[in-house]
């Protein structure tokens, strides 16, 4: 189960064991974590599980093309290193994965 | 100060989560009939169904959330409540939030109790139904709405033969523009999905288990599985029985106040005026409106008192194709194509009667949805010729 920390806008760390084949996403929402809504529950419709990757963001699964439409809409500033988490799926290689929060989803 | 909510779908969970965000201080309680976590409504008809998505990810909010922030849940069916007293199942309570939700429709012909008939709009019932799917070769589909739609979708991707029966016109006519209807039964056409419409349901066959449906005008279709997806009415007995105003809905002011003002209600089973639709009375079945009308009450109830104008914004999967809806339309509405259905990439603009854009439906366009949801919010008046136009920049005058 790789660990992934999540940090949050005021710099707040958590650190979760997240199941391998879930996504960053999921894996937030399992642990009642706040700062990530997934409106859509992972269905590429809301742009709300928005996050900055900070390491490891050569392994993640490459951006598709509605991902990299849907980014142009998030309610934070979108940056070079902005994901959608639901579409950030999770192997042993991700161990260590660090995302920052943005300061708001809606 | 104590705030009692009762349900635990997506409206409920939503406003006890804003609560604390907000910095609530009080008690939370939410009251709801379901057993079991809470979950995502929308997978059950799409990716859950077609064993995309695994039981687990369907949870909306763990037991941990709830714990971490001090919010009860009680499994139990709210049956009364004592305005004089303010108490609700034995709890005293400053503000009560009916976040009931809708229920499906039921159908009353003869046989409709049979084994084989079902619904779907819980957990257990999409459980069930994915078990049903995986044993027989055929299912009749009463109703094209969404459900109805995204269903047969699934079916006939799983291998089923897909029978829809529908007594309207059309597929979804309640919801979208005929253009974009069209586009989709196409595509179901295309994958084999057989449709009656115009048809009237006479009964179910069978003894204890389904054999066959039976329409109106004599036909008969051999089936042992037949999904009823007629539309849903809103949970509203509770809050008539204790005299709150009741129509299309549990009736709700701006701020999404009930008749009394210590009871508000949110989501599906709220009726409110929308002040972009003229002040027009809506109910909207939509994750968008039990999300942002919670957030809205979270505000009214940590003393910023706020009127609830959010656009309403929807979508739905069917087959390859992503059809999301900015806005309400109605169906006098015109319905002006922008973009080509040829290449599988277009939206319809539906204007009023004068001429303002009550809603746009795009066909696999993201991007377009999410400038649109801003258009749209500004009701203008645009020309046809203008939104025909693929040069005339729609983008920027979302922006202006
Ligand atoms: C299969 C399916 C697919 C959908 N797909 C989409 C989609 O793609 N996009 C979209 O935007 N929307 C979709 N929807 C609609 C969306 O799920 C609803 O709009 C949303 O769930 C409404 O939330 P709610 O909290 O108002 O009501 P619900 O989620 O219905 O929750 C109400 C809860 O209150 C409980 N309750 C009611 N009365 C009582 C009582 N007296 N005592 C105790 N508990 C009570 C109910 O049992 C229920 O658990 C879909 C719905 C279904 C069923
Ligand atoms: S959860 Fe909705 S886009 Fe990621």
């Amino acid at each position: 189960m790789p660990r992934v920390t999540y940090v949050s806008p005021d710099g707040e760390p958590t650190a979760l064991d997240v199941e391998e084949g879930l996504s960053v996403m999921q894996g937030a929402i399992a642990a009642g974590l706040d700062g990530i809504v997934a409106e859509c529950g992972g269905e590429l419709v809301c742009a709300t599980c928005h996050v900055y990757v900070e390491t490891l963001a050569e392994s993640l699964p490459p951006m598709g093309a509605l991902e990299d439409e849907l980014l142009e809409h998030v309610v934070a500033e979108r940056r070079d290193n902005s994901r959608l988490s639901c579409q950030l799926v999770l192997g042993a290689e991700h161990e260590g994965l660090v995302v920052a929060l943005p300061e708001a989803q809606v | 100060m104590n705030v009692v909510i009762v349900g635990t779908g997506h409206a409920a969970c939503q406003l006890a989560a804003s609560l604390r965000e907000r910095k609530y201080e009080g008690d939370i309680t939410l009251i709801g009939r379901e057993p079991g976590p809470t979950y995502q409504k929308p997978l059950l008809s799409k990716g859950f169904l077609l064993g995309k998505v695994a039981e687990p990810n369907l949870v909306l909010k763990p037991a941990a959330f709830f714990e971490q922030k001090r919010i009860a849940v009680i499994e139990a069916e709210v049956t009364a409540i004592d305005r004089a007293a303010k108490q609700v199942a034995g709890l005293p309570y400053d503000h009560l939030v009916l976040a009931t939700g809708a229920e499906n429709r039921r159908l009353t012909v003869p046989g409709a109790g049979l084994d084989g008939v079902v619904m779907l709009r819980s957990q257990p019932e999409a459980l069930a139904l994915r078990a049903r799917l995986a044993g027989t070769k055929r299912i009749v589909i009463v109703g094209a709405g969404f459900i109805g739609m995204e269903v047969a979708a699934v079916a006939a991707q799983l291998g089923l033969e897909v029978i829809v029966v529908e007594q309207g016109e059309r597929a979804l006519a309640r919801a979208v523009s005929l253009p974009v209807s069209r586009y989709l039964l196409a595509r179901h056409w295309a994958g084999g999905v057989r449709f009656h419409f115009g048809a009237a349901l006479a009964g179910f066959e069978g003894e204890g288990s389904l054999r066959a449906v039976h329409l109106a005008d004599g036909t008969v279709i051999p089936t042992t599985l037949a999904l009823v997806a007629i539309g849903v009415v809103p949970n509203m007995a509770l809050a008539a029985q204790v005299g709150l105003a009741t129509g299309n809905g549990i009736e709700v002011d701006a701020r999404l106040a009930t008749t009394d003002r210590a009871i508000h209600a949110i989501g599906d089973a709220a009726g409110y005026p929308h002040p972009l639709y003229d002040n027009r009375r809506v109910r909207v079945e939509s994750i968008q409106n039990a999300m942002d009308q919670a957030r809205c009450l979270a505000q009214t109830l940590t003393g910023v008192p706020t009127v609830y104008a959010k656009l309403p914004w929807f979508w739905s999967d069917q087959w390859d194709i992503r059809l999301q809806i900015a806005g309400v339309g109605a169906p006098g509405d015109q319905a002006v194509l922008r973009g080509s259905p040829e290449e599988g990439r277009f939206s319809v603009f539906r204007l009023d009667a004068e001429g303002r854009l009550s809603a746009v439906e795009s066909i696999n366009q993201a991007g377009e949805h999410m400038a649109a949801r801003a258009l749209v919010a500004r009701r203008p008046r645009l020309e046809p010729s203008q939104i025909r136009d693929p040069e005339f920049p729609l983008q920027q005058l979302a922006a202006a």
